[in-house]
């Protein structure tokens, strides 16, 4: 097949998936004056990315690896955005989180669960039952307790990853859509590979990252490099625009339960936010379903009756849709981000969850720095590829 | 059947919807936009676009192409957005 046109050559990072880890890796290469070229089977921001809710959450995450990404990733944000000239473009809002508990062992569970976080550094403000209230005007008079995080924020990530792929082509990357990537081919003499095999030609490269989401266990296998990647579904749904209701990322605690477990049956876990539009998204489910994008009403009815216990004032809110992701789901639920030894050029940055979009500042600047041999700003051992918790990956 | 329409008594017939009682009465316009409150009224027709929506005895968002009148309705244009009037809905 012929060669396709365009900056390939023996310095190109291809990054397969325009989702917004693709974006932010193809970002944090390019500002590293690398050569990128994006690929997507699809479109930009086309799968997870523009199903999800943009959640960029400090609160969700027990102290451990994942909550020094997310950390990192939560700093690097504001300045990533002005970096590609995209504040005030992509609805960032530094509008804070509230995890609230309507029980007694809830209440005491997640108290214990801030207080590991606090010891760490995170920011997390104890609120009595009688202030939540002024936090959040229509919420349940049945919180009775409740952790305030000044830290989470939300950002619009289709508007996100549309700015950040818009700076990678600035900077003489492209970005194509509509093109599968196939395979590899090696370069006996040198070690590595040398192309990437598509279904519309090769194109010649130094190296491969694996940023294809729910479907990057799929891809890697056709690298020679696989990973579990499994596909984990989450509902979320859309009220009509409403006058502002909801002031903050107002969460049930027993969300941290849900994210955190691996059962396949269905589980959900209430998560209300209001958007820059006007619309309220409510959250949400998870459940592995395989890559159906069926919707099941049942699970639809739950989430919506669990909303309206947090907030009242919802309940006759007409609902506009419901849509339905597919979340990158890793068994020991960490992402992985680097290269995979066991194919040299072949890299990985997927199995995020759903916190890609909180993470993938953090994500492309690690996998740039780990590229070009720069000191990484976060200790990379955790999301290597041949960790112990993945089990099969030798 | 009569009902209310931003506080006047109007006939309707049953069967109709409140987008067709209004265009009866030669009234295009029953919304205003939540930012600019620019007038919106029919646009697709067919329940897609929301952009006919009123507000019925006490529940705003109501697309009008869709809800049919009956007998009692209380229909008002609607300016930007609004919760429902939750004690009015539960009558």
């Amino acid at each position: 097949m012929a060669a396709m046109s365009g900056p390939s050559g023996s310095e190109t990072v291809v990054v397969v998936g325009a989702g917004i880890i693709g974006a932010a890796c193809a970002e944090a290469l390019s500002a590293r004056d690398i050569p990128v070229i994006v690929l997507d089977r699809g479109g930009i921001a086309s799968g997870t990315t523009s199903r999800c809710e943009g959640n960029v959450l400090v609160s969700d995450k027990p102290a451990g690896p994942e909550l020094d990404l997310i950390r990192a990733s939560r700093a690097e944000w504001p300045d990533l955005l002005a970096r590609i000239g995209a504040s005030d473009d992509v609805e960032w809002e530094d509008k804070g989180g509230l995890v609230v508990a309507t029980d007694e062992d809830t209440a005491a569970a997640l108290a214990q669960f801030a207080a590991a976080q606090r010891a760490v550094g995170v920011s997390a403000q104890p609120v009595d039952a009688h202030d939540v209230r002024g936090l959040e005007p229509h919420i349940t008079p049945d919180v009775c307790h409740a952790v305030y995080y000044p830290q989470d924020a939300q950002v619009q990530p289709v508007l996100a990853t549309t700015a950040l792929l818009r700076a990678v082509r600035q900077r003489g990357g492209s970005v194509r859509s509509g093109v599968t990537v196939l395979g590899v081919h090696h370069d006996r003499h040198a070690g590595g590979i040398r192309a990437v095999v598509t279904d519309q030609g090769e194109i010649g490269c130094a190296a491969i990252v694996n940023a294809a989401g729910p479907w990057a266990g799929q891809l890697s296998d056709r690298l020679g490099a696989p990973v579990p990647v499994q596909p984990r579904q989450g509902l979320i749904l859309v009220t009509a625009p409403l006058p502002p209701t909801v002031r903050h990322k107002v969460y049930d605690a027993d969300y941290v339960g849900a994210v955190l477990s691996g059962d396949a049956a269905l589980q959900t876990s209430t998560v209300v936010e209001s958007t820059a539009a006007g619309p309220i998204l409510i959250g949400s489910s998870r459940q592995r379903v395989g890559f159906s994008d069926r919707i099941d009403p049942a699970i639809l009815f739950e989430i919506a009756r669990k909303a309206i216990r947090l907030f009242p004032a919802l309940r006759s809110v007409p609902l506009m849709r419901a849509y339905g992701g597919l979340r990158p789901y890793l068994p020991d639920h960490l992402p992985v981000i680097g290269p995979d030894l066991r194919v040299p050029g072949v890299w990985h940055a997927t199995g995020h969850e759903g916190a890609g979009i909180g993470l993938a500042p953090a994500t492309g600047r690690l996998v740039a720095e780990l590229f070009t041999g720069a000191p990484p700003h976060l200790d990379p051992a955790p999301f290597r590829v041949d960790r112990p918790s993945l089990g099969r990956v030798a | 059947m009569n009902v209310i329409v931003d506080g006047s008594p109007v006939t309707a017939r049953s069967g109709q919807t409140v987008a067709a009682v209004l265009h009866e009465l030669g009234q295009t316009s029953w919304r205003t936009t939540r930012r600019s409150g620019r007038p919106r009224g029919i646009f697709c027709g067919i329940g897609v676009c929301f952009d006919c929506l009123i507000v019925v005895n006490g529940l705003p968002d109501v697309r009008a192409c869709q809800r049919l009148v009956a007998d009692g309705d209380v229909i008002a244009t609607q300016y930007g957005v609004r919760l429902p009037d939750e004690a009015e809905v539960a009558r």
